[in-house]
This record gives C-alpha cells, sequence and structure tokens, in this order.
C-alpha cells in the first residue's frame, strides 16, 4: 500500500502569515473541514481566492460579524445556491480579466440534496468553478441528521436505528456532467491531496472534489482519531480515492488491501454504527461491487469473482 | 431620443440593456435568468441582447437567477434579473438574501397571480410577497413608465445612501405584451443618466466577509440602518427624477400620480394599470358634477406616507382598489393607507381585478355609487369581474 508522507512540505509562509482558516474559528476539534482548508492553503499560496459557502457547519466557522475567521473574500450564500452565486462572481471575474479562482465550500447537505440542482446546473454550463464538498455525512450544522450522503448503517439523529439507504454516488452523478476534473480526496493521504487540489485550482472549467471530513461529533468518535479512519475507510475500500478527467478518464490513486480488519477498526471507532446491525459482512459486497466498477472504469484487471 | 413601438417586457429589457452597457468601463454587467410567463419575453430580448462587458447566464431556476444576481453584484456589477409569480415565490429566499447584503440589484416583475389553481393573469399578490423583505418597489402604468422606472431605480439602488435591490411591476399581459410607443434614449444620455456601479461592500481583495452569523443587537443595528437607508430613499428619489429630466428632458413620474385630488371630495387610491382607468373614472364623473379624484401610488416601498397624507387630508371618502387579497384582512394597499386619512373619512376596500379579472370604468362607477351611499366603511370586499 502506497502512503507517501507530506513530501517535506510544511507550512508556507503564506499559510503562516494568512492562513485560510484564523485562529477563532468556530470548528469542533478533529473537524475534517480544518484540515482541509489549511491543506487548501497551501496548495493555494499563489492563487487569489474568492470563497463561496452555503449554510454548512463552514458557514458558522467564519465567526459572527464584523471578524471572520476566514482568511479570503468570502460571501454566505443561502442553503441551495452556492453553484449560481459562484457563476456570477466566476463571470465578472472573467469580464474583468481576473485569474481569482472562485470557490465554493459546502457541505454535503447543500452538495447532495438541497444543492444538488444547483451544482448541476453549474457543471452543466461548466462554470469556471472549483466545488469542494467536505462530507461529513451528516447535516452537521443542525446537530447530525441524515443526508443522502450518510452512508447505509449509520445512526444519526433522525435515524437514531441506522439509515436503511446507501449512500449517494456523487462522482459519478458529476462524471456524468462530463465536467473537466473531479477526484475524491482523503486527508490521511497529504501528497495526493495538495497535487489535486493544484490540479483543480490549475485547471478550468468546472471541477469537483470530493473530500470525506470526519466529524466528532456526528460520528461520536475521538477528535484525535479524525484522519486515522479516514486512512481506515480508504485501507478497507469504503472509500475509493481515486479521479475521472473529463467525466470519462477513470484513474485509481490508492489501492486499498481491503482488509476486514480495517473495516472492523472504522466502525468500531465510531459509536454511530454500533446497534444498527451493520458489520464487516454486510458491507463487503457493497464495496466489492463498487471497486469492481472503478476497475472497469479505470481499465484495470477486474479480478474473477470465487462465487461465480 | 427615438419614439419606437415597445411591449412593456421588451421596453424593461431594452433598459436593462442600456444600463447594462452604460457599466462596461467599471466591473461590467452579469445577469441571470429562467422563463416564467408572463415575463418570458423580458429574458428572451436580454438574452438576444450584444451587452459589450457583459454576461446573462441561463440558469435552472428563479432561485439560482437570483443568486447568479447575488454572485455578480457582490463582485461589484451590474445586475438584473426578471420574473413572475410562482417564480417570484421560488426566488423569495434568495430575495431576502439581497437585500440582506444591501446589493443594489433591480429585477422587473410582471405581476401574475400565484397558483395553483394555475392562473397567469395580472395580481399583486406575488411582488406583495416582498413587501417587508427591503426591497424598493415601483408600480407602472404603461410602458413608458416601465422604461424609465428600470432605469432610475438603477441609479435610485446604486446611491451610496441607498445600496438595496429595487423591484420594477407591472401588470402581466396588461403591460407586459401590450406594445405602445415608447420614448429610447441614446446609449450617450444612459451613460450619463447611469455612472459607474460601485458596490463598496464587493468581495475584492480584502478578508471580509458577506452575509455571515450576526448576534442579534447587530443584526437589529443593521435593520435599522436599512430601515433609515429605505425612508431615506423618498428623497433621494426627487435627485434621481431631476437628473434624469435634465439629461432625458422630461420627468419620469412622481412617487404618487395625483389626478384631479386636489379639490376632490372621494378619492380613488389604486396601484399599476387600475389607476389609467380609475382617472377615466375621474373624468366620467367629473363631467356629471362628482368632486371626484384618483391617486396612483407608484412608489410602494418606501411608502411616500408624508405626501399621502396631505393628499388624503379633507377627503370624506377614499376608495382603495388593489389588485390583490390579504386573505382574511382585505387589500394591502387599504391596510397601508387607511391609517393616512381623517378620522371621519370612510376608507373603503375593494378588492377588484384580483387574479386578473377584467376591470372596466363601469366596474369602479359601480362602487363608487356604493361608497356615495355609505355612512361608515364596511368590511372589505371582493368585486368580482367577469
Amino acid at each position: 500500500m502506497n502512503e507517501p508522507v507530506l513530501n517535506g512540505i510544511a507550512l508556507t509562509e503564506k499559510d503562516r502569515r494568512d492562513p485560510l482558516l484564523r485562529p477563532g474559528n468556530s470548528n469542533c476539534g478533529g473537524c475534517g473541514m480544518s484540515n482541509l482548508m489549511q491543506m487548501f492553503r497551501r496548495a493555494a499560496a499563489d492563487h487569489e481566492l474568492k470563497m463561496v459557502v452555503p449554510a454548512c457547519c463552514a458557514a458558522v466557522t467564519g465567526g459572527t460579524f464584523p471578524q471572520s475567521a476566514f482568511g479570503i473574500p468570502t460571501i454566505m450564500s443561502t442553503f441551495a445556491s452556492a453553484a449560481s452565486v459562484a457563476s456570477g462572481l466566476a463571470a465578472v471575474a472573467q469580464l474583468n480579466g481576473e485569474g481569482t479562482r472562485i470557490v465554493c465550500l459546502a457541505g454535503d447537505g447543500g452538495t447532495y440534496d438541497i444543492g444538488m440542482g444547483t451544482l448541476s446546473a453549474a457543471a452543466e454550463r461548466n462554470e469556471d468553478i472549483l466545488y469542494i464538498c467536505y462530507d461529513n455525512e451528516i447535516y452537521g450544522n443542525t446537530g447530525g441528521q441524515r443526508s443522502s450522503a450518510t452512508p447505509a448503517g449509520a445512526a444519526t439523529t433522525s435515524t437514531p436505528s441506522g439509515k436503511r439507504e446507501i449512500k449517494k454516488d456523487i462522482l459519478g452523478i458529476m462524471a456524468a456532467h462530463r465536467i473537466p476534473y473531479a477526484a475524491s480526496i482523503s486527508l490521511a493521504h497529504g501528497d495526493d491531496t495538495l497535487r489535486k487540489l493544484q490540479y483543480a485550482l490549475d485547471t478550468r472549467g468546472f471541477r469537483f472534489l470530493h473530500v470525506l471530513s470526519p466529524c466528532p461529533t456526528g460520528w461520536k468518535s475521538e477528535p484525535a482519531m479524525g484522519i486515522e479512519l479516514v486512512r481506515l475507510a480508504v485501507r478497507s475500500g469504503l472509500f475509493p480515492v481515486f479521479e475521472i478527467f473529463d467525466g470519462e478518464r477513470y484513474v485509481i490513486n490508492v489501492e486499498p488491501d481491503f482488509s476486514a480488519e480495517a473495516l472492523m477498526m472504522y466502525l468500531s471507532l465510531q459509536r454511530r454504527f454500533r446497534n444498527t446491525g451493520v458489520t464487516e459482512e454486510s458491507l463487503q459486497p457493497n464495496i466489492e461491487r463498487y471497486w469492481n466498477y472503478l476497475r472497469l472504469m479505470s481499465g484495470r484487471i477486474v479480478p474473477a469473482r470465487r462465487d461465480v | 431620443m427615438s419614439v419606437e413601438l415597445f411591449s412593456a417586457n421588451h421596453a424593461a429589457a431594452l433598459a436593462a440593456t442600456f444600463a447594462g452597457r452604460a457599466n462596461r468601463t467599471a466591473r461590467g454587467f452579469c445577469s441571470g435568468v429562467y422563463p416564467i410567463t408572463p415575463s418570458t419575453e423580458c429574458m428572451e430580448y436580454l438574452c438576444g441582447q450584444k451587452i459589450e462587458k457583459g454576461r446573462v447566464i441561463r440558469v435552472d431556476s428563479e432561485h439560482n437567477a437570483m443568486g447568479v444576481c447575488i454572485g455578480a453584484s457582490a463582485a461589484g456589477a451590474r445586475s438584473f434579473t426578471t420574473t413572475s409569480s410562482n417564480g417570484l415565490a421560488y426566488m423569495v429566499e434568495n430575495c431576502a438574501a439581497a437585500a440582506g447584503y444591501r446589493l443594489p440589484i433591480v429585477m422587473s416583475i410582471a405581476n401574475r397571480t400565484l397558483g395553483p389553481p394555475w392562473n397567469i393573469w395580472a395580481d399583486h399578490g406575488d411582488s406583495l410577497l416582498l413587501r417587508d423583505l427591503g426591497w424598493l418597489q415601483f408600480y407602472s402604468a404603461d410602458n413608458q413608465e416601465v422604461f424609465d422606472t428600470v432605469l432610475c431605480a438603477f441609479r435610485l439602488a446604486e446611491d451610496p445612501r441607498v445600496l438595496m435591490p429595487a423591484l420594477c411591476c407591472m401588470d402581466g399581459f396588461i403591460l407586459s405584451h401590450t406594445m405602445a410607443q415608447v420614448e429610447i434614449p441614446t446609449q450617450d444620455q444612459v451613460d450619463r443618466f447611469l455612472p459607474s456601479t460601485e458596490v463598496p461592500q464587493r468581495l475584492d481583495k480584502t478578508a471580509h466577509t458577506l452575509g455571515q452569523m450576526e448576534l442579534p443587537y447587530q443584526s437589529a443595528a443593521h435593520r435599522a440602518q436599512h430601515h433609515r437607508a429605505m425612508r431615506g430613499a423618498r428623497e433621494v428619489y426627487a435627485e434621481v427624477q431631476d437628473a434624469f429630466e435634465e439629461i432625458f428632458g422630461r420627468r419620469p413620474a412622481d412617487p404618487l400620480v395625483a389626478y384631479r385630488a386636489e379639490d376632490a371630495e372621494t378619492l380613488i387610491v389604486s396601484m399599476g394599470t387600475l389607476g389609467v382607468t380609475a382617472e377615466r373614472v375621474v373624468d366620467l364623473l367629473r363631467e356629471q358634477g362628482q368632486a371626484v379624484g384618483s391617486v396612483r401610488v407608484r412608489m410602494f416601498r418606501p411608502l411616500p406616507d408624508a405626501d399621502l397624507r396631505k393628499l388624503f387630508a379633507g377627503k370624506k371618502r377614499v376608495a382603495v382598489l388593489d389588485r390583490d387579497v390579504s386573505l382574511g384582512f382585505g387589500g394591502v394597499l387599504w391596510g397601508e393607507v387607511r391609517g393616512f386619512a381623517d378620522p371621519a373619512a370612510i376608507v373603503q376596500s375593494y378588492m377588484i381585478g384580483v387574479a386578473g379579472g377584467d376591470v372596466r370604468p363601469e366596474h369602479m362607477l359601480d362602487l363608487l355609487a356604493e361608497l356615495e351611499q355609505s355612512h361608515e366603511a364596511g368590511a372589505p370586499r371582493i368585486v368580482e369581474v367577469a
């Protein structure tokens, strides 16, 4: 298993002086979005950015007026309009010949659910926007209810005995729009994360990044275990790390070992999967099915199935 | 200046096009649009125009049409959109946001009944949904007024003392699809009338956050600021009229259009095209020696309350005509203006032409005859017209 370390990239000068997420923000300890934003500043050190944040955890992260914990110009949009507000910003930047990168930072609710139409429309128009979805698999901002990003078997405040339906395939949906770039990001794989963020910043047109974002509050996990949980999700094959170019060229970036041990660790380190009946065995068929699909799409060899 | 035949929808779109081109030396023009009857023609016309340093984005819903306008305006551009009825209702969340950000977006509304049951005809109930959101609101009675109002709305909305979005309403089909002569200025004149858009709070290089969370006392202070700015817009509009007159050689309509009202004992108060019919009724009754006058409320927000109070002084009977119903209450305009009349006056609420009924002079003559016989105001009454 190839798991590179942060190849000597420590805090950049820009990161130290002008972080994307400043001290005083209101994120919970162990929030994956905090890690993401600091990684993003490293990737975007040379870019001028403007950010659109719909209603989500990030909408309260900035703190209260007139101070802001965000180190870049930011507009808080309504829940369903991040991609359209960003379209307006991007159009005016283009009219004025500015190289400003317009970035949406949205949770899974604003992406998978209420903002889906907006997102799809902006992708269809191929607007010059980088859309980043930090997916904590829950409506974290409202106390942790199920969203269509919540995986089957996870208990939430609105599905106390565990969600029944499987997680929506957001990258498949984005790929179907034939956008120039879509990728999933594992925060446990720093080099890969930085490379993708940089690539997405340098690409023009609609780009979509899907980030698994640990949420200690919703996942009922230890804040210090967040990155480890992402690593386990990747190892077990539960969270595939791959990228899609132009909606058709799939590249798998991290090869999981599909170990039952990793899956067991992933489930047992979070209380949201307790008493909901989800087991390693019940998850395996879905993991296998999705990986066969990914291998097919990426042109890799699909392993023969023993039961056929 | 040329005179051409235009529908009100096209007149609004042409005015927006002029306004968009006028901002080419600044941040440009950007508009998000989505079709809905009867405002569709307006967005179609806009999509067919070449605007130097401008872009029209054909979005997936009205909610996002306003979303694009918010983004464009937050980036400092001039922004315009148009909608009607359910489209406006779908857009309301972002309309509240646009007002909250204090962005000078201008929107043309072809008024139409909210459905279901589906009805595509005129009713002011859609734009009145925005009554309390902090948008400037104008109601026009002819195509020239629609054209002038859009230009004036940009100048008023973008004034640093005002800085808030503006709504330019026209009655669906009655105006939106009716061709009439409109005086069209030159681009050069519009350039002089509409200086570059400045959105002081626009997202530039400093790391400030627009629309973030506030504590109650901060929100209250912002509401108070917005409220003061809205009240002050009445004075600023007079300056806008002066500037308009200086450049275009004629004066755009006042916030209140009074017709033979000064010496009247009975007053008809209305908005939009109802006012035109009311003026004809006034002429008819004046011929019969009755002291009747009309007041058309063109600027609904901010409501020119002091002027209304002056106009209402000494009037014995006031018929307030609404093309809308606040269900269980009465006409919205009636609710707004009844307090301005003398305590002894009879201020009667008539809701007429609701959901697009065709209002003819005889309808108004009937209700005025009834009012003349009344000794006190009755309950608000919906006048059903065939």
